[in-house]
């Protein structure tokens, strides 16, 4: 925990390299998935607070769909795949070629609910095993979950292991948006990685910076 | 538009704060997280904790933010509202959130933080003897909450099922 006081920017950069390639993988692969090109922006690394976490991404009541998984092994953390409900209908309606698909509606397809959920495991999976080359580090996800809900209610629940220690949580976040859209809050997709407080030390040791 | 003098107090995750008629207060998003209204309804009183852990034991952290524990953040609420003037053997409650958002395949404790938290709610509000008149707790679903003062109505939305009054 005294960590936290230590951090300088030097850390920060780092932190910002780790979301620059896991980003830059998963972007790779959502390009590819989608047939589209996919823009990313450059990562932010910021220290805040639960109630400033939850304006991230629209506010603590935008409606978005959120892949969630935990990441286990050498470093551990909670990581997030977030996007605007409208954004992800759009996504899944390319890819399973049913236009009318709809998580607002009540009846949500199973194909289109494994579609989501196959795309958030390809994602999450791309960032990570980009950040376990990056760092030399064993780590591994958990199987990801999915849930179309209020960003506050799906966020809040990554900032468990975090709100054990303090609160404020360190947040690496990186934003990606289809080309042809621009990149608007609403139709950005978010990856928040929220690695645990002890994590951090074993991060920065593993790339030579402590 | 309707002009009023009526405000909405909000309350952020892991925070208190009491609102006194015309006001209402509110939080926004709770998934895993209870809102605890405790209110007194003669003097149209109310104080909201946005409960994010069941115990202060977990903390282990240098220093401890009340709201943000089940056993902190219950009585620290009541202390609030009895220098308030609020009358302790007056005070009610109505509870909402604790859901599970994710479906998980394990079942460790983390992932059940959601009823872990309407437990430890409920058993600290049973030893401070306030009665839970209505309750809108588990289930899947994020919720926002609002406490009207004036009616002791807890108002709470979620995505799918729309507003409802409990």
């Amino acid at each position: 925990m005294p960590f936290y006081n230590r951090i300088t920017s030097l850390h920060l950069d780092v932190l910002k390299e780790i979301g620059n390639i896991g980003a830059a993988h998963a972007a790779t692969a959502l390009s590819g998935l989608l047939n589209t090109k996919i823009d990313m922006r450059v990562p932010k690394v910021q220290m805040v607070s639960f109630d400033e976490m939850m304006e991230f991404a629209g506010g603590a009541e935008s409606v978005v769909a959120g892949i969630y998984l935990r990441i286990e092994g050498d470093a551990k953390g909670g990581m997030f795949f977030i996007l605007p409900v409208e954004q992800a209908n759009h996504f899944i309606r390319k890819l399973t070629h049913d236009d009318l698909f709809d998580f607002k509606k009540e009846n949500v397809s199973e194909l289109g609910l494994s579609a989501m959920q196959e795309l958030g495991n390809i994602l999450s999976g791309s960032y990570l095993s980009a950040l376990s080359d990056f760092t030399g580090l064993k780590i591994y996800p958990t199987p990801p979950a999915l849930a179309v809900d209020m960003f506050g209610a799906i966020i809040s629940f990554g900032l468990v292991e975090v709100s054990q220690i303090g609160d404020h949580v360190i947040v690496i976040d990186t934003t990606i948006y289809e080309e042809h859209m621009g990149d608007l809050e609403t139709v950005r997709g978010h990856f928040f990685l929220l690695p645990d407080p002890d994590s951090f030390e074993t991060i920065f040791k593993a790339l030579g910076v402590s | 538009m309707l002009i009023s003098d009526t405000q909405v107090v909000k309350v952020g995750i892991a925070q208190m704060a009491i609102a006194i008629s015309p006001n209402s207060i509110r939080t926004s998003g709770l998934g895993s997280c209870v809102g605890v209204v405790i209110y007194d309804e003669s003097k149209k009183m109310a104080g909201l904790v946005h409960v994010m852990l069941p115990e202060s034991k977990l903390g282990r952290g240098d220093s401890i933010n009340e709201a943000k524990f089940a056993d902190t953040g219950i009585p620290a609420m009541v202390n609030q509202l009895k220098q308030k003037g609020a009358q302790l053997y007056k005070l009610k409650a109505k509870i909402a959130g604790g859901a599970q958002m994710f479906q998980f395949a394990s079942n460790s404790d983390s992932m059940r933080i959601g009823p872990r938290n309407v437990e430890a709610v409920k058993q600290q509000l049973k030893s401070l003897s306030i009665p839970i008149v209505s309750e809108d707790v588990g289930g899947s679903s994020g919720r926002t909450i609002e406490f009207d003062t004036t009616t002791s109505i807890l108002h709470i939305r979620t995505v799918n099922q729309g507003v409802k009054e409990i």
